[in-house]
């Protein structure tokens, strides 16, 4: 299918679903890009993992009390990050333990509740895997309404998050709430990854969180620039996943998070400075490493190195 | 006043102890080395002057007032490890950092930020490497990052946790020469440190510490080899004192 018929099928009043899909899956790889940042920096990824299961029973409640999926999973994820933070408070059993008991725990929860909704496989399938048709138009309020919060608190909070991300021990002495600050992050992950299930489904959604902020990191030495560059990355790979989903009537959630997956690929074989292709071509030239690296303007200290 | 006064300070760590009736006091313009085995507590006692860790007794002054988070007059720089060295940060924005808490919420750092940010790179020689990011520096460097984010607060003290570890011998005498000057500019500085050579050379006063503080005075009062075996659990014959007689 070209470019033309996609913009098309877009217009389509009969095809109303495509652009609410197509608006949800940018809107969420945007914010996911954002928060995505602190969690690849941080290392957390684990932590995503589990939230993006852990929301799992409350879509499950949802479904069966035919409520609002977000709003479910919303209130079940922030449970769960609210819960390893405080049980990994305890130094006797490790977090990233803490977190796979919980993960597992709330996805087998999920998996019991939704059992006992009637014709359940076909809706399983959904959530695991991503859909863009039966959108309800408020979904798209909630998603754009949680999204502008979820930026607005990360904008309000960035330098706090950078402190404490950077060296705990030092923003403690600041005076700085660490464990609040954790559990805001915490929570603001757990509202990335619940923006985004719709779509992408409950398996992929970590990549969302995940790939476009790790391809970023590898593309630029800067916060800032790594902050703009994984929300464009996300938001690419979301509107040319849904195109080639369309177009070869693939599952949306695995196309748009192959597409992303290529760009890390792509990143980290061609990244400016760090690729490992860009290294190679460059070392026969290979001054990089010279006189650059210790230039201190003061002759007393350079000495030391 | 002095600049830092603990008295009678105990601290327990998961029901045992690892600090008993710890007694110090520095003055501004001192340079006091903190030195004791592995497990001795020193890092534990800094974390109590920084009112970090609970303490069981005693109290921690810093200039007449109580310690407190955020609040004390107390410039701190950590071991190396502690920082993520590979974050996505160039070193003014990493010295910065350290200003985080003085910076209300929401708000940007200001030109007051930057000034000090700017008087903190000049003072430990960093000024001409300040848009490199940190991961590409080297350990001396890094250790000079370290400090500088302590210097952005202007502090009156200063605490270093094991700053000469894993340096070699040049960059350790620059940066003692660097803790010399910072302490002669009327600051009070305290550091913890294995490396009895580099500590000798720069340190005014000396403090054994395993657990209690077994002495306190300047380099050459202490060759007494009971205080160093009693401190290290070390035999008589042991490398160390063959140190602390040549020194």
């Amino acid at each position: 299918m070209s470019i033309t018929d996609f913009l098309t099928d877009l217009l389509n009043p009969d095809l109303a679903f495509l652009p609410k899909a197509l608006a949800i899956a940018v809107m969420s790889s945007i914010v996911c890009g954002v928060v995505g940042c602190y969690v690849v920096l941080r290392g957390m990824a684990f932590i995503g993992d589990a939230v993006a299961h852990a929301v799992f029973p409350g879509i499950a409640v949802a479904f069966v009390l035919q409520g609002s999926l977000v709003l479910g999973g919303a209130v079940a994820g922030v449970a769960t990050a609210l819960l390893i933070a405080i049980f990994s408070q305890n130094r006797r059993v490790k977090e990233d333990s803490i977190i796979g008991v919980f993960l597992v725990g709330a996805f087998a929860l999920g998996i019991v509740t939704i059992s006992q909704a009637p014709g359940y496989a076909g809706s399983l399938q959904q959530f695991l895997f991503g859909s863009i048709t039966g959108i309800p138009d408020r979904d798209l309020y909630v998603v754009g309404g949680t999204g502008l919060v979820i930026l607005g608190l990360v904008l309000a909070l960035h330098k706090e998050f950078v402190a404490v991300c950077l060296d705990r021990e030092m923003s403690r002495s600041m005076g700085l709430s660490v464990f609040w600050l954790d559990i805001v992050l915490y929570v603001l992950v757990t509202l990335a990854v619940v923006i985004s299930l719709q779509t992408i489904g409950n398996i992929l959604v970590l990549a969302l969180l995940i790939t476009p902020a790790a391809a970023a990191r590898l593309l630029t030495d800067r916060l800032g620039v790594m902050m703009l560059l994984a929300p464009l990355i996300g938001g690419v790979a979301a509107t040319v996943g849904l195109y080639l989903s369309w177009s070869y009537d693939t599952p949306v959630g695995g196309t748009i998070v192959l597409v992303a997956t290529a760009v890390f690929l792509a990143a980290w074989l061609f990244a400016p400075r760090h690729g490992l292709l860009t290294r190679r071509w460059r070392r026969p030239g290979g001054q990089e490493l010279g006189g650059d690296v210790h230039p201190s303007p003061r002759p007393a200290l350079s000495q030391a190195k | 006043m002095r600049a830092l006064d603990i008295e009678g300070l105990d601290v327990d760590l998961g029901g045992r102890p690892v600090l008993r009736d710890i007694r110090l006091h520095l003055d501004r313009g001192e340079l006091v080395g903190l030195l004791g085995p592995n497990g001795a507590g020193k890092t534990t006692l800094l974390r109590a002057v920084l009112a970090l860790t609970r303490t069981r007794g005693g109290t921690v002054t810093v200039e007449g007032k109580p310690s407190r988070p955020g609040r004390s007059e107390i410039g701190y720089v950590p071991q190396r490890h502690e920082f993520t060295w590979d974050f996505p940060i160039s070193v003014e924005q990493a010295v910065m950092s350290g200003r985080t808490g003085r910076i209300r919420l929401l708000r940007r750092p200001g030109v007051a930020d930057w000034r000090a940010v700017g008087d903190a790179l000049d003072r430990v020689q960093l000024t001409g490497l300040r848009r490199r990011p940190v991961g590409e520096l080297s350990g001396g460097q890094r250790q000079r990052v370290l400090v500088a984010r302590a210097l952005a607060l202007a502090p009156r003290i200063l605490l270093l946790d094991e700053p000469f570890t894993g340096l070699d011998m040049p960059t350790q005498e620059l940066l003692g020469d660097l803790f010399t000057s910072l302490a002669a500019e009327d600051r009070a500085v305290l550091m913890t440190t294995h490396d009895l050579v580099a500590a000798v050379d720069s340190c005014t006063r000396l403090v054994l510490l395993n657990g209690r503080i077994i002495a306190d005075g300047q380099p050459a009062d202490l060759q007494d080899a009971e205080l160093w075996t009693k401190t290290f659990g070390v035999s008589e014959t042991s490398p160390l004192l063959k140190l602390v007689r040549a020194t």
